[in-house]
């Protein structure tokens, strides 16, 4: 094969310039702020700042609510993305059988994800909020001792129920996709072998599904840690006591709300090579495995 | 050439004729009703005189306003007057150099800054240590005590005569449960204003050393005698049902409108939405605690004040200067008091409201301006301040939450409380 040269040094690099302007932009800018405040202890004015070194990051990571907050976090996004994923496949199974209307059910299951996180929030809030919830006071009438603003436990499960949901659509696309490239032969064969249903999905479709269901599981566990934000901000807040407060929660609430900015900074540096550690893993673990099959 | 000359000046003079008039830019925090007040206040002023123009900006919710505006500070460009509710007050102060005191402004602009004829409980809030009125008291609130009267009457409570201190309040409370009136009998918004900021100026105890830290760094006294007995109190009616939270703000006002509970507490600006929601409701005064020696004492208002960034031209200052002044004057004032539901800031237009026969048909508007004026605030009764109020309320409201869960008890949350919070201000005040 041959490799195709541009006749011009300039050329290449002027059509990489909009990505890279905002790659530097959006990222690189705002990260290297990030790393120069994580070392400095300021006002929230800026009116006065001292070099600290690495004191802010050995004061977050001593700080009990930290330590909470990161429990929280890998607790909520175990579940968040353990369910998204599991309801997501059982439902790409079930509207695979369906033989009538398929689309129209791909395309229902689908909408969720349009839905802005901040808005799914919202959503769940107004059917589960004690006071004026709709499905709040059925609950109680069941005798359900209903009350997420004081039961962590139950503040819990209303935004991994939230966050959930939301995620459920996009899961659902790749599990159709992954499901649609499994060769009906395979499964043919192991109907003609005396197979059951259920013994043909565990021993010849789940395994076929490992490369999207990795890739899913990255992809989930980024979206509970990083995109349920907006969920999290308007169901609970980070309450009770701080139940459901997450990283991504506390960095804002530090930043934003008490005006620490040092600490802030830090959590999120921190955050910061998580996600990198994150994605590397992701990137090493796919690409070995993306060719089999 | 000489046309040419003529050109270039007639150029030169155009952009100066047209930015006569100078731009204050005011960022704000009202929505609804509020918002068209602004409005009408900011269009009012730039109709009264040709020199400049006001123009209001909207820039969300109170934390996100300061937020806002801090930001906007560090790049350079902050709005040369801006809206900062009473819990930023500490950060404002804190930030010598960002802000010019609005009694600086007044005399620079030539206007006589006569500090007595504000409210002495408001203009003491939003003045320094020294005495130096800092920011411009805009809209002021204070808590106040709603009830049903139809759920009262169900219960067979007095329907004329609203209970008037805490005790009266619980019993009251349990009998509405109880009787089956309602299944809740008390609920309050923002637990840590109402229930030890102003609980502690009502019942004249200390909130934090030091006059709540109105006069240095504060060290908290939310753990003392007074204060455990109230949220024990308070605990004990959650477990039987009979209080019910509603959330960290003003969320419990939901609760009340809807039925749900018979009495709540919060602040008079709450009033717009009870009246919208249609119930037959009553108005008392804020209860307080009946053990507590001199209770009732005054409140403390909340609400918000209007900053003034530092760092602009004279030009600038100048406007400020007489913008503040056209908000001091009495018809203003009344205006915004009567449409609006906080309190008016000096006491020609409380004067003159009051003469204008408002009160005889609006009893309960002034409710909250008597029982914030009725006595000389004492130490414990001119406001509290912290470097970092915000995050003290945090602290305050996830320890009442655990205890109202019946994780802990009331010692045990005020004690927690203290003693992050303490850390806390030590860490912001970089002790």
């Amino acid at each position: 094969m041959r490799r195709t040269v541009f006749p011009h040094k300039l050329l290449p690099w002027l059509l990489l310039a909009p990505q890279l302007a905002i790659t530097l932009i959006f990222f690189y800018w705002p990260a290297a702020q990030a790393f120069r405040q994580s070392v400095l202890r300021e006002d929230p004015f800026g009116l006065s700042s001292t070099f600290v070194g690495l004191a802010n990051f050995r004061k977050v990571l001593n700080d009990p609510a930290y330590l909470n907050a990161l429990q929280v976090t890998v607790i909520f996004s175990v579940l968040v993305a353990f369910f998204a994923m599991a309801i997501a496949l059982f439902l790409a199974v079930q509207v695979e059988k369906i033989i009538r209307g398929k689309g129209f059910y791909r395309t229902l299951m689908i909408w969720p994800y349009a839905v802005a996180p901040a808005i799914a929030g919202m959503l769940w809030l107004f059917m589960f909020n004690p006071s004026f919830g709709t499905l709040a006071w059925p609950l109680r009438q069941m005798g359900i001792n209903w009350n997420p603003l004081l039961d962590g436990d139950q503040a819990m499960a209303l935004v991994v129920a939230a966050a959930t949901w939301k995620q459920i659509s996009y899961n659902f696309l790749f599990f159709v996709a992954g499901l649609q490239a499994i060769p009906k032969s395979l499964l043919e064969a192991a109907a003609i072998d005396g197979a059951t249903k259920r013994r043909a999905f565990w021993t010849i479709v789940f395994p076929l599904l490992t490369p999207t269901t990795f890739f899913l599981l990255v992809v989930n566990t980024v979206y509970a840690l990083f995109d349920t934000f907006g969920i999290i901000h308007a169901v609970t807040s980070g309450g009770p006591g701080k139940a459901t407060e997450t990283l991504v929660y506390k960095v804002y609430n530090d930043g934003f709300v008490n005006l620490i900015m040092g600490d802030s900074a830090a959590q999120s540096v921190i955050l910061m090579v998580i996600v990198i550690a994150l994605t590397a893993f992701q990137f090493r673990f796919i690409e070995k495995r993306v060719h089999y099959g | 050439m000489k046309t040419v000359k003529l050109v270039v000046a007639g150029l030169v003079a155009l952009p100066v004729a047209a930015q006569a008039q100078t731009e204050i830019s005011w960022w704000h925090a009202m929505t609804g009703a509020n918002s068209e007040v602004v409005e009408k206040m900011a269009a009012d002023f730039n109709a009264s005189q040709s020199d400049y123009v006001v123009k209001p900006v909207f820039k969300g919710t109170y934390p996100e306003t300061l937020n806002a505006g801090i930001a906007a500070f560090r790049a350079g460009q902050a709005p040369d007057i801006i809206q900062v509710f009473d819990v930023g007050t500490g950060v404002m102060m804190g930030a010598q150099g960002a802000i010019k005191p609005v009694a600086e402004v007044l005399t620079e602009a030539g206007y006589t800054f006569d500090k007595s004829a504000y409210l002495p409980g408001i203009v003491g809030y939003y003045s320094s240590p020294s005495g130096e009125m800092l920011s411009f008291p805009y809209n002021s609130s204070s808590p106040i005590l709603y009830y049903n009267k139809d759920i009262f009457e169900k219960a067979g409570l007095d329907v004329d005569n609203p209970p008037k201190t805490w005790a009266e309040v619980w019993a009251a409370a349990r009998q509405i449960k109880s009787s089956g009136a309602a299944t809740c009998g008390y609920t309050s918004t923002w637990l840590t204003w109402i229930h030890t900021e102003n609980f502690a100026a009502w019942n004249n105890v200390s909130w934090a050393s030091n006059e709540n830290g109105l006069a240095g760094t504060p060290e908290l006294a939310v753990d003392g005698p007074l204060f455990v007995k109230h949220f024990q109190e308070m605990a004990d009616l959650a477990k039987e049902g009979v209080f019910v939270y509603g959330g960290r703000t003003s969320e419990a006002k939901q609760n009340f409108t809807s039925g749900e509970c018979g009495i709540l507490t919060e602040s008079s600006g709450g009033l717009g939405d009870i009246v919208k929601a249609g119930i037959n409701y009553g108005i008392g005064q804020l209860p307080y605690d009946d053990t507590a020696e001199g209770a009732p004492q005054n409140t403390v208002p909340g609400g918000a004040s209007l900053w003034v960034m530092g760092g602009k031209s004279d030009e600038v200052y100048k406007g400020v200067g007489a913008f503040f002044n056209y908000l001091s004057q009495t018809e203003v004032q009344q205006f915004l008091h009567e449409q609006s539901g906080y309190l008016p800031v000096t006491m020609a237009a409380y004067e003159a409201t009051k003469a204008s026969g408002f009160y005889e048909t609006n009893p309960a508007r002034e409710v909250p301006i008597t029982q914030m004026m009725g006595k000389e605030p004492t130490e414990n009764s001119k406001g509290v301040r912290a470097p970092n109020l915000p995050q003290i309320r945090d602290i305050l409201n996830e320890e009442f939450e655990k205890m109202l869960a019946g994780q802990q008890t009331a010692q045990e949350a005020l004690t927690a409380a203290a003693t992050r919070g303490n850390a806390a201000i030590r860490e912001a005040t970089g002790g």
